[in-house]
């Protein structure tokens, strides 16, 4: 989450620190590398075919006449360009990546090697479901899993992302709303909420109100049931919520929506602290997504691929949407699409994508959870709150912990840049880290806690490397209190310095155009 | 447990340092009565990478694999071979386990692939610029309608007969809570599509029309007259390509008038996998972009005046704009973008000519030799690599006919349009370049015998 409410722009670096040009512009294994439509030729490709048969088209007339400008490359080429641009980036597999409400966790080999096996990776999604059992099999599994591990009712397996997912709960609630005749038009949303809260709801046809957190960083109960009435559709809670606390009042909290005649949504992105702890069904919950590539370890791929079930209550399980995997009496599965949808699943709100989710992540997520079983878990909520506290209070007496007071934090750590020297910022601190070894925090977010740092580093990290990240933070701390210049030029070492994100905002360039044709 | 490095001595000594007694203790805003006291009861506890790695090896040997038979099937998702390269790339753990490219110093790596990517995608597509990818076609599809009606300020979309129908079964259910209109038809079993309905329907409220090329019967046609009605009434023509494959061979959305281009661009590098994880494409006009969806990666420079990518414009987003967003998108599809720009950029134009052709000729073949069986009829004039044949019976049987055979022929209608009676004996059949000549025997065998 990088935002940059002050306008700042990079400008040249302070210091230079007498770095020789290389005659290639690389330096040993920090290396460039151009764009394939400089590199690349139309007349290249790594693909070898076997004799193409000659044979009079049949495409109507419509056969391409101009050239499509695709470069292409040749295996190694190709192979080459890639890793070297793999190069330039941060993983979790080098290293802390504590983005907070992210879950950025290992992410398991077996995994992958599960969700490539022939069986479930050489499957068509319309193939007759007596070929599929065992897909359906895999996504009955899960879905069972992800019931118990909530105490929740029911479960919509596809939503294709956390946004996803929130916009398949608040249809079920709609549904829900309009069976009863019943029409609502405010969904409300705490100030703290991640940005997809708001415009989900606005994508679902809602208008969006925002309730006020209070001085603990928590929904603000008495702000909430003063706002709450008939025109109130739903409230969206984050628990654990984005400042990493857990709503002690959430059974109040759904007993005054509930009492309105609302609904509550929760989103569940923080889902990890509480995994095997707490079940989001005791705690009056209505709708929760589930983020696999959070909680349940499946990659994050660069932005996606995700998946987004949803967990929901008695209320909103008859609105679920179509399709579904069912388990028969025989033992045999098969999906509920819209053919069997009067007989079997009346309510369903319709259609949310093409197929049946994303079967690829459902395969890695299932392998995750049975690595772990139900004690491993318990484990992986323990080892993440452990991690996030320990943390919290390493950092309290050089950072300004905003909630530290007021007792311990779940998964993730919340600091403010108050107390930093005039003219630097969050920001800076987050480009000190880079230069450490470090991916930065989420910064500026949540909106409620000036110059916010979220810190969640998860349960899949060493007490060695919290410690490294401990030291390193508290040096950087240390210098932005006492205003050092240097850290505005940060970072000095990695493939790129600060980049300038005004230009790239007032002068779009979204797509390569040869430099002939630029003009 | 192999995923979690903090041993016992390691979890006392940091409790002393966070000044806890126990673990219980960080959970004390959890009501009392609300903490499980132990695991779950009723569920397994952990298992070994080979235990579970037996588990779900059974489990996907229940599914009979594409590649193992005689396969025939499209509608969306198409079986090509993907070089071992692709995969080798995108299981790089600097792509595979990195995040949304939030601090671009140390994101470059993705950053620039999505910059190619979004050129690839918005040449092939015959746009001016793509976004960095959506979650699949039909997801793609409904953001393109709302995107149009924000361009438009109209609500009506007129959705052409041949687009899949479950694209518009998404369409149709979120039209439901936004309020838009949607114009809506059956597709008949014919070689002529309904672009004469499209024109006659567009009137002074239409937003879009939404045409799908190659169609849901692998039919193809000239968007030109199409787009010419839709800009003749101010409204703009949206096109959906499931089977981007085609655009190797035959002419481009955007060449022939379409505003926004948007599909599925599972065909290139990412595989079938039972129908996701898929990658939206989405690409429009330059000067639509601020009402785009989803993320763009842009071209700047670093404070030493290298170039360098970051993600831009993003004040058309949710986590900026929160509820005026252009869309509530988040994460999206990268690593499948990732896999689309690497296979794209090892055929290279050429090598995507040369693929495009392979599909159409072998579906060529295939073609003239089912439609010799007796009875069966070919409904296509024109077709990339997927085209419908007409049968004397009920489609959905002979399929289930031809499964007891080891044969995966084919989409029946039937499936697709459960109950509409007219289509009942179409069989929509997907042709590509890893057909052999030993499936299409097999095929025409299990055919002939099915529709006997």
């Amino acid at each position: 989450m990088t935002v940059n409410p002050s306008g700042w722009r990079p400008s040249a670096p302070a210091n230079e620190q007498g770095e020789s040009e290389t005659v290639t512009g690389n330096r040993a294994l920090m290396l460039e590398e151009p764009l394939i439509f400089e590199i690349g030729s139309t007349e290249q490709t790594g693909v070898d075919f076997t004799q193409i048969p000659q044979r009079a088209s049949r495409l109507g007339g419509l056969e391409r006449s101009r050239p499509i400008g695709l470069p292409g490359l040749s295996e190694p080429e190709m192979v080459r360009h890639y890793t070297r641009l793999s190069r330039q980036n941060y993983a979790i597999d080098m290293g802390l990546f504590p983005l907070g409400s992210c879950t950025m966790k290992h992410n398991p080999r077996l995994n992958e090697k599960i969700a490539r096996l022939p069986g479930f990776a050489d499957v068509h999604p319309l193939q007759p479901q007596e070929t599929v059992q065992g897909a359906l099999q895999v996504i009955n599994e899960l879905a069972f899993w992800l019931l118990d591990l909530t105490g929740m009712y029911g479960v919509a397996m596809s939503p294709k992302a956390g946004a996803h997912g929130e916009l398949c709960g608040l249809l079920c609630i709609r549904a829900a709303l309009e069976a009863r005749g019943d029409k609502r038009e405010v969904v409300l949303v705490p100030e703290s909420a991640h940005g997809t809260n708001p415009a989900t709801a606005a994508f679902a046809g809602y208008r969006v109100e925002s309730i006020p957190a209070n001085s603990a960083g928590r929904v603000d109960l008495d702000a909430l049931k003063s706002r709450l009435g008939p025109d109130v559709a739903a409230v969206m809670i984050t628990n654990p919520n984005t400042c990493g606390l857990f709503e002690p009042d959430m059974i109040a909290i759904s007993e005054a929506v509930h009492g309105a005649g609302a609904f509550v949504y929760c989103d569940g992105a923080n889902f990890n602290a509480i995994v095997g702890k707490v079940r989001p069904g005791d705690l009056g919950i209505d709708a929760m997504h589930i983020n696999l590539h959070k909680t349940f370890s499946t990659p994050h791929g660069g932005g996606g691929p995700g998946s987004g079930p949803v967990v929901l209550s008695e209320a909103l399980a008859p609105y679920g949407p179509l399709p579904f995997a069912a388990k028969y009496p025989d033992g045999s599965y098969r999906l509920v699409e819209e053919e069997h949808a009067a007989d079997e699943h009346p309510g369903a709100f319709g259609r949310m994508v093409a197929f049946h989710g994303q079967m690829g992540m459902f395969t890695r997520a299932l392998a995750y959870i049975l690595s772990h079983g139900a004690d491993g878990l318990k484990q992986v909520a323990e080892d993440a709150v452990l991690n996030a506290n320990y943390i919290l209070r390493s950092l309290e007496d050089v950072l300004d912990a905003p909630f530290a007071a007021s007792g311990p934090c779940m998964h993730e750590a919340i600091f403010s840049d108050k107390g930093f020297a005039e003219g630097l910022s969050t920001i800076d601190l987050a480009k000190a880290l880079i230069d450490e070894g470090f991916h930065p925090m989420t910064m500026y977010f949540p909106l409620v806690v000036h110059g916010a740092m979220l810190i969640e580093p998860t349960e899949t990290e060493s007490k060695a490397t919290l410690d490294q990240f401990i030291a390193a933070a508290r040096s950087i701390a240390g210098r932005a209190k006492a205003g050092d210049p240097s850290l505005k030029a940060a970072p000095v070492h990695a493939p790129r310095r600060r980049l300038d994100e005004t230009l790239a905002a007032r002068k779009p360039v979204l797509v390569y155009r040869e430099p002939e044709a630029a003009q | 447990m192999r995923y979690l490095p903090l041993s016992d001595a390691d979890r006392s000594e940091m409790l002393a340092v966070v000044g806890a007694s126990s673990i219980d203790d960080l959970f004390c805003d959890v009501p009392e009565e609300l903490r499980l006291k132990g695991p779950i009861e009723g569920l397994p506890m952990h298992a070994s990478e080979l235990a579970v790695e037996r588990h779900m090896t059974a489990l996907s040997r229940k599914n009979m694999v594409a590649g193992e038979v005689p396969f025939f099937l499209g509608c969306g998702a198409y079986r090509h071979h993907v070089p071992a390269s692709v995969d080798h790339i995108i299981q790089r753990g600097e792509f595979l386990t990195s995040y949304t490219p939030y601090q671009p110093e140390i994101a470059q790596g993705t950053l620039q692939l999505l910059f190619e990517f979004q050129t690839q995608v918005a040449r092939l597509f015959g746009c001016e610029v793509a976004n960095a990818s959506m979650y699949d076609g039909s997801t793609a599809m409904w953001e393109a309608i709302g995107m149009a009606r924000r361009i438009t300020r109209r609500t009506k979309s007129v959705i052409s007969s041949g687009v899949h129908p479950h694209y518009v079964r998404v369409a149709e259910t979120m039209a439901k809570f936004t309020g838009d209109m949607l114009d809506m038809a059956l597709p008949e079993l014919d070689a002529a599509t309904d672009a004469e309905r499209l024109i006659a329907s567009i009137d002074g409220e239409t937003s879009a029309v939404v045409v799908q090329y190659p169609d849901i019967l692998g039919r193809i046609t000239d968007l030109t007259p199409i787009a010419e009605g839709a800009h003749a009434a101010g409204a703009l023509l949206i096109a959906v390509v499931t089977e981007p494959v085609a655009l190797g061979l035959i002419k481009s959305p955007g060449e022939m008038g379409a505003d926004i281009v948007v599909g599925e661009g599972q065909s290139i590098g990412v595989g079938l996998q039972f129908g996701g994880p898929y990658v939206g494409l989405f690409a429009c006009r330059e000067n639509h972009v601020r009402q785009m969806p989803g993320r763009l990666a842009g071209e700047t420079v670093d404070a030493e005046g290298k170039r360098g990518f970051v993600l831009t414009l993003s004040t058309r987003e949710q986590h900026i704009r929160r509820e005026k967003a252009t869309s509530n998108i988040c994460t999206s599809s990268v690593l499948c973008a990732m896999a689309f720009t690497a296979h794209l950029t090892l055929l290279g134009e050429k090598g995507l000519r040369q693929l495009a052709s392979l599909n159409h000729a072998r579906a060529r073949e295939a073609a003239e030799r089912l439609s010799a069986i007796p009875g069966v009829e070919l409904v296509n004039d024109a077709f990339f690599n997927e085209f419908t044949l007409k049968l004397p019976v009920e489609a959905r049987p002979a399929v289930h006919a031809m499964v007891e055979k080891g044969v995966l022929g084919g989409v029946s209608l039937g499936r697709l349009y459960p109950g509409e009676r007219t289509l009942q004996n179409g069989l929509v059949v997907a042709v590509t370049e890893t057909v052999t000549d030993a499936d299409i025997d097999a095929f025409e065998a299990a055919l002939k015998e099915a529709v006997r």
